[in-house]
C-alpha cells in the first residue's frame, strides 16, 4: 500500500496516474472506515427504503397511478392532481385550518413554557419546586388516544367538571366539543396542559448555565427581581429560545394528525379538517381512495414545509445572528 | 461537560450561601414578585394536577354518583366495579398484552439501530461523515408524504403485520442527534488513538469500550422509544385491520372515542340507563389502566428525561 502511494506520488506528472491517485487516497480513507460502515448498513438501509424510496414514489403525485401500478409507470399527467387541489373548494379551508391552529398554538404555547419557566427558576430548590415539577411533567406521558378520551369526559355536557362549575354559577353549560367555533381553543388549550411542563426543561436547562455572578452584580447595583429576569434570564436563554421559535415555524404546515384526528366529529370537521387528516381520508380511507391525489397534497405540504423552515432559520440567522445551519 | 446533578448541586450551594442576603434584599418589590409568583405557581399546579385527580376519583366512584355530577374531588360510594369489568372484556387483554410486546421488542430493536447510526457518525474521522448526516437530517425536513410511505410498507409486505409496527419506525432521527451528542462528549479521540495502539479495531472499540460506559445514553434512548411506542396509535391505524393484533391504544381508541362497547358485557347492570352508566365508568377506569404504566415508572426516571433532554440541547 505505502510502496505504490509512493509511485503514485512519482508519477504525478501524467493526469491520469493522478486522478488515480487521488482515488486511491479515497479508496484508502474508504477503506480505513470499512467496520464503521459495517455498523452503518443496517441504519441505512433503513433510511433509504423507508425514508428515501418514498420521496421517489412521491412522483406518483405527478402520474395518475392506481392501485397494482409500478410507481414509474403509471401515465403522466404532470401538474395536474396539484391543480385540481389549489382549484378545488377545500384548498382554502383545509390551508386555512392548518394555518389558524398552528399559529393559534405557536402564539400561546410558546410565550407560556418561557414564562413558566422563569417564574419556576425564582424558586428556591426544595419539595415545592419539585413537586411542581413532577405534576407539570405529568401530562406530557399521558397517550394522544387517553388525552382525547379525558376531555371528552372532563368537558361532558352534563357531567364534566366544568359545565357543572357554570351551571353552578348559573351559566348555560358549553357543548365544548360540539361547537365547531370551541374546536380550536379546545385544541391549543389542552396542548398547553399537556405539553408546558415539559417544554419547560430545556429552559430550565438553559437558566441553569447562565453565570450567577451576573446576578451578584445586578443585585449590587440594586436591580430589583423583575429587572433581574428581564435583563439578565430572558436574555441568557434567548439563542435557546430563538432555536426552538425556528424549530416551530418551520412546522407550522405539519401540524400534527393523531390529536385533531381524533377531536373530529361531524359537528366540527368545518374548522378541524386540515391537510395531514384531509390526506388521509383521501387516500387511505373511504372506497374511492385516490392515491396520486393524496400524495400530490402531501407533497405540497412537505415542499411548504421545508420552505418555511429555510424561510424561519435565514430570517433568524439576519436578526439574531444564530441559526440551526 | 457538567453533569445535572452537578450543576443542580452547585446551584443549591450558591444558593446556600446567598440565602442570607437574598433575605434581607427580599422586601418592597421584590417581597410583592415573590407572593405573586408563588401563588400563581400553585394555581398551576392545582389547573395541572385536577384533571388527572378527577379521572381518578371517577373512575373509583359509583356510575350514578358519577352520572349525576357528585364527583368533585374525591371518589363518591366508592368502588372497584369498574375495574372488575374491563378485564373481563377480552380485548383490553389482547391490547395490553400487544402493546407490550411492540414497546419491547420495538424499543429492543430502536436502541441497537440507533447506536448502529450513532455511533460511527460520532466520529469524525468517518470517511464521509458529512454527507452521510446530511442525508439523515435532511429526511427530517423533508418526506415523501404519507400515501408513498404506506404503498412502499405495503409492497414490502408489512401491511397487517406486526412488523409494520417495528420496522418502519426502527429509527428516530432525533434520537440518534442525542446519541450522536452524548458520543462526542463522553469519548475523547484520544481514548479512541490509545485502544487502536493496543490493537483494537473499530467495532472491538464500540463493544468493549463505549457500549459499558453508555448506560446512561442507553436509558435515556429506551426511555423515549418505549413510552413512543406505547402512547401511539397512528401507525396501527393505517398498517393494521385484524383486531387480535391492535395495540392498546387502538382498543382505547374505538371505546373511549368511538364509544363502541359492547354493552351485553356488562351483565350485572340491570337497566339501559345502568347500563350506559357503567360503560362510563369504564372509560375511567380503562384511562387510568392504561396510563399507570407508563405514569408508575415516571416519577423514578423522571431525570433520565431530562438529562436527555438536556444532551439534545447541547446540540440545539
Amino acid at each position: 500500500m505505502q510502496s505504490s502511494y509512493m509511485q503514485g506520488q512519482a508519477n504525478n506528472q501524467s493526469a491520469d496516474s493522478a486522478r488515480e491517485s487521488v482515488l486511491r487516497t479515497h479508496w484508502r480513507r474508504f477503506r480505513r472506515s470499512w467496520q464503521l460502515y459495517l455498523l452503518l448498513l443496517l441504519p441505512l438501509l433503513w433510511l433509504f427504503v423507508f425514508q428515501y424510496w418514498p420521496m421517489y414514489g412521491a412522483q406518483i403525485a405527478f402520474r395518475n397511478f392506481l392501485p397494482g401500478d409500478k410507481i414509474s409507470g403509471a401515465d403522466w399527467v404532470g401538474l395536474a392532481n396539484f391543480q385540481r387541489f389549489f382549484q378545488s373548494a377545500m384548498f382554502v379551508r383545509l390551508m386555512s385550518n392548518t394555518l389558524y391552529l398552528s399559529i393559534y398554538s405557536l402564539v400561546v404555547g410558546f410565550p407560556i413554557p418561557i414564562i413558566f419557566a422563569l417564574s419556576l427558576n425564582q424558586l428556591r430548590n426544595g419539595y415545592f419546586k419539585q413537586s411542581v415539577q413532577l405534576v407539570s411533567y405529568a401530562p406530557y406521558f399521558i397517550s394522544t388516544v387517553v388525552l382525547v378520551g379525558m376531555l371528552l369526559q372532563f368537558l361532558n355536557l352534563r357531567t364534566g367538571p366544568i359545565n357543572l362549575a357554570l351551571m353552578a354559577l348559573g351559566q348555560e353549560p358549553v357543548h365544548f366539543m360540539g361547537t365547531a367555533s370551541m374546536f380550536p381553543s379546545v385544541y391549543v388549550w389542552s396542548g398547553v396542559w399537556q405539553f408546558t411542563g415539559f417544554n419547560t426543561v430545556i429552559y430550565l436547562a438553559a437558566l441553569s448555565t447562565i453565570d450567577p455572578a451576573l446576578h451578584e452584580a445586578a443585585v449590587v447595583d440594586g436591580a430589583n427581581r423583575l429587572q433581574r429576569i428581564w435583563h439578565i434570564d430572558l436574555r441568557g436563554i434567548l439563542p435557546t429560545a430563538v432555536t426552538l421559535l425556528i424549530l416551530n415555524m418551520g412546522q407550522i404546515v405539519n401540524i400534527g394528525f393523531e390529536k385533531i384526528y381524533l377531536m373530529q366529529n361531524p359537528l366540527n370537521t368545518s374548522v378541524s379538517e386540515v391537510i395531514s387528516t384531509y390526506v388521509y381520508k383521501v387516500g387511505l380511507i373511504g372506497g374511492m381512495t385516490n392515491y396520486s391525489y393524496a400524495s400530490a397534497i402531501g407533497l405540497f405540504n412537505s415542499l411548504i414545509g421545508l420552505a418555511m423552515l429555510v424561510a424561519a432559520n435565514q430570517l433568524a440567522k439576519r436578526l439574531t445572528g444564530s441559526s440551526l445551519w | 461537560m457538567v453533569s445535572a446533578e452537578e450543576e443542580v448541586s452547585a446551584k443549591a450551594l450558591a444558593a446556600r450561601v446567598r440565602r442570607p442576603r437574598n433575605r434581607i434584599r427580599d422586601t418592597g418589590a421584590d417581597l410583592v414578585f415573590t407572593i405573586v409568583n408563588t401563588t400563581l405557581l400553585i394555581v398551576v399546579f392545582l389547573l395541572v394536577l385536577y384533571p388527572l385527580v378527577w379521572v381518578v376519583s371517577a373512575s373509583f366512584s359509583d356510575p350514578i354518583a358519577v352520572g349525576s355530577g357528585r364527583v368533585v374531588l374525591l371518589p363518591v360510594d366508592f368502588t372497584v366495579k369498574a375495574y372488575k369489568t374491563i378485564f373481563q372484556y377480552s380485548r383490553v387483554w389482547s391490547g395490553y398484552m400487544n402493546s407490550i410486546f411492540y414497546a419491547v421488542v420495538g424499543t429492543l430493536v430502536n436502541v441497537g439501530m440507533t447506536i448502529l447510526a450513532a455511533y460511527p457518525l460520532s466520529r469524525r474521522d468517518l470517511y464521509g461523515k458529512n454527507f452521510i448526516m446530511g442525508l439523515f437530517v435532511f429526511s427530517m425536513m423533508f418526506s415523501g408524504g404519507l400515501i408513498p410511505f404506506f404503498l412502499i410498507v405495503n409492497k414490502l409486505g408489512m401491511y397487517d403485520t406486526r412488523w409494520a409496527i417495528i420496522i418502519p419506525q426502527a429509527l428516530s432521527i432525533w434520537n440518534m442527534l442525542i446519541a450522536i451528542t452524548f458520543f462526542r462528549t463522553s469519548f475523547p479521540p484520544e481514548l479512541l488513538e490509545a485502544a487502536q495502539l493496543d490493537g483494537c479495531n473499530d467495532i472491538q472499540y464500540l463493544t468493549k469500550i463505549v457500549l459499558p460506559l453508555s448506560g446512561p445514553i442507553i436509558a435515556v434512548l429506551a426511555l423515549f422509544y418505549a413510552v413512543g411506542h406505547w402512547n401511539q396509535y397512528f401507525t396501527a391505524l393505517i398498517f393494521l385491520a385484524s383486531k387480535d393484533l391492535f395495540p392498546l391504544q387502538l382498543v382505547l381508541r374505538d371505546i373511549l372515542i368511538a364509544n363502541t362497547i359492547d354493552l351485553n358485557l356488562l351483565e350485572d347492570a340491570k337497566t339501559m340507563a345502568a347500563k350506559a352508566g357503567m360503560r362510563d365508568l369504564l372509560k375511567f377506569a380503562l384511562i387510568v389502566v392504561s396510563s399507570v404504566p407508563v405514569l408508575l415508572i415516571y416519577p423514578f426516571v423522571q431525570k433520565y428525561f431530562v438529562k436527555g433532554l438536556m444532551i439534545g440541547s447541547v446540540k440545539g
